[in-house]
């Protein structure tokens, strides 16, 4: 349960102001920002200034446009090193190590289609996953094991949605080649223990690839401290353009792993036989890049910052909580998760008794209140915690009380429509 | 909250107390419908009678109000209808519920079932609402009507492909 100092510092949003949906909006009660953020007026504008005042083909113009394209590129690589900590001892960011691609997705599409190589994965090794992944960190998976006849392994949560150092320890043995694990669910809201899973993942000789798209956006992530060796997030799930994904890997590893797509861009010289990479990270950046979008996202980071990810993460912290705490309250609310509303990252799912998710995500749309509702792309998870689909309602710093409060009274509402007042 | 324009009574009514939610004994054919987006599934089964029109029409399965309500709803329209009506009627409420048919007078032949019209404006919520109707309309369609009217049909299970 929150004070009330705490609930009176998330009673306002000094936030929506800067988001031009949100502004605009004020009817709409937006809590999907799971699946995608709303983006601040300072992203839109640098859209906008890229393509008036910098716009060329990044990378072989010999001209002045090209090479301001080529540099804001470069400048959002080191400010997303800079975010995430992929730092050297010196404290120097690490941009050579951001590969842009188009979303998480395409990030670990790629880290699945090049690592296997890279750790010559084969027959009997095992690539470990947990059941709480989305999609897209298991269908890639899926079909590695598939072509290469390795064993795909699931972490598996206890009653209390922890994977539990016994389990890592029983899943993750020798035979492990590949560890890929979510540091953040999007449907529970729960943080793994990333740097747990990376420990036991290396002493057993095995790469360590993490999904960030649902924690990058909301808490301070460090890849030092996580201990991991490849990690993936979406720009648009932080304010940023959607289109934009990154790929963060330590530079020995990236220059282990081949080239995912081939062709323009990604090559120092190119024979009838043959052709030599260029060196990490174009080595992955086939074809033209989205540069306006990289500067764009570039934007979102410095907005982000400039709030602090700490203070993000703090505010963020207290509007889980009273959310957890309030729909915890609803008697006919099931809360699928924590109650701890302190162990939510973004995400609280949850589902109203004998109504579907559908029903009440269309029926909380008619009072303009936006949560999702479906089986989120976590099946696997979903049909573990016996559950077809749940509703999910998803924060972010520029929510406030008052969206949550409006959550809560279209609950009612959706509760009264089925069974009378 | 405001009077709801599709979650009205009515429509709660046939969502939560369905008259023809049931097991039919020996129905004439039965067929498998599922949404995969809601998880919806629903198995349709008619009786034919010796005048080869709906004697009997019945379903089970679980799902969204929306996917309930509308089987409900079509189960009633269906009676004493002749295969050939029933397939017309599935039809005009597929372009009802894609916004393509507007007119109230000729909605006014889905009875009950034209209360479902606003779904037009709900595109995530179409396939739920047609659920009923497009699994029916396979099923009469896929059954030799002019042959073996009393054979039945078990057609292998309708996925839907997102």
């Amino acid at each position: 349960m929150l004070t009330s100092e705490q609930i009176a510092s998330i009673e306002n949003s000094p936030y929506k102001a800067d988001f031009p949906l949100l502004a605009k909006h004020p009817e709409i009660v937006f809590m999907d920002s799971a699946a995608t953020a709303q983006r601040p007026e300072a992203v839109l504008a640098a859209e906008r200034t890229f393509y008036e005042t910098m716009n060329a083909n990044p990378l072989r113009g010999l001209y002045r446009l090209s090479v301001e394209a080529t540099a804001s590129i470069e400048e959002a690589r080191k400010h997303i090193a800079e975010l995430i900590g992929a730092v050297d001892d010196a404290g120097k960011p690490q941009g050579s190590e951001i590969v842009f691609t188009r979303n998480a997705s395409e990030s670990l599409n790629l880290v699945a289609h090049t690592l296997p190589q890279a750790v010559e994965l084969g027959p009997g090794d095992d690539v470990v996953i947990s059941i709480m992944e989305h999609h897209s960190n298991i269908i890639p998976w899926q079909q590695v094991c598939k072509a290469t006849g390795a064993n795909l392994v699931y972490l598996r949560l206890d009653d209390d949605y922890t994977i539990t150092q016994d389990e890592i320890e029983a899943k993750i043995g020798p035979a492990a080649k590949i560890v890929s694990v979510t540091q953040v669910s999007n449907v529970l809201g729960v943080e793994n223990d990333i740097p747990a899973i990376a420990a036991r993942a290396h002493e057993m000789g095995a790469a360590m690839v993490v999904d960030g798209a649902q924690s990058v956006p909301h808490i301070a992530v460090d890849v030092r401290k996580l201990g991991c060796d490849l990690l993936a997030f979406s720009a648009h799930k932080m304010g940023g353009p959607m289109g934009i994904g990154v790929l963060w890997g330590k530079a020995e590893l990236l220059d282990a792993m081949p080239p995912f797509l081939t062709g323009g861009e990604m090559i120092d010289s190119v024979t009838e036989t043959g052709a030599v990479w260029a060196p990490v990270p174009q080595k992955f950046e086939a074809g033209t890049q989205d540069a306006a979008g990289s500067f764009a996202f570039d934007a979102a980071i410095g907005y982000l910052k400039g709030l602090g990810m700490e203070a993000i993460e703090q505010r963020e912290r207290l509007l889980a909580t009273y959310l957890t705490d309030q729909l915890d309250a609803l008697d006919f609310v099931h809360v699928i998760g924590p109650t701890d509303g302190t162990r939510h990252v973004g995400a609280v799912a949850f589902n109203v008794e004998g109504i579907h998710p559908h029903d009440v995500a269309s029926i909380l749309d008619m009072s303009d209140i936006c949560i999702r509702a479906g089986h989120h792309c976590a099946q696997p998870l979903l049909a573990y915690l016996g559950e077809s689909s749940t509703c999910r309602a998803s924060i972010a710093f520029y929510n406030d009380k008052s969206d949550i409060d409006a959550l809560v009274e279209g609950l009612k509402g959706v509760w009264q429509v089925f069974n009378g007042s | 909250m405001a009077v709801n324009p599709l979650y009205n009574a009515q429509f709660i009514d046939h969502a939560q107390h369905p008259d023809y939610k049931y097991q039919m004994d020996d129905p004439t054919m039965s067929h498998e419908g599922i949404n995969p987006s809601c998880g919806d599934e629903l198995t349709f089964s008619v009786r034919l009678a010796s005048d080869g029109t709906i004697e009997e029409a019945a379903f089970t399965g679980s799902g969204c109000a929306i996917s309930q309500a509308s089987a409900d709803m079509m189960s009633d329209l269906m009676v004493d209808k002749t295969p050939q009506e029933a397939i017309e009627l599935c039809e005009l409420f597929k372009r009802m519920i894609r916004g393509e048919e507007t007119d109230d007078e000729v909605l006014e032949q889905l009875d009950e079932a034209a209360m479902l019209r606003d779904i037009a404006h709900m595109p995530a919520r179409v396939k739920c609402a047609e659920l009923a109707w497009r699994t029916l309309q396979e099923m009469l369609e896929a059954h030799d009507l002019v042959g073996t009217a009393s054979a039945t049909v078990h057609a292998a299970c309708d996925h839907d492909h997102e």
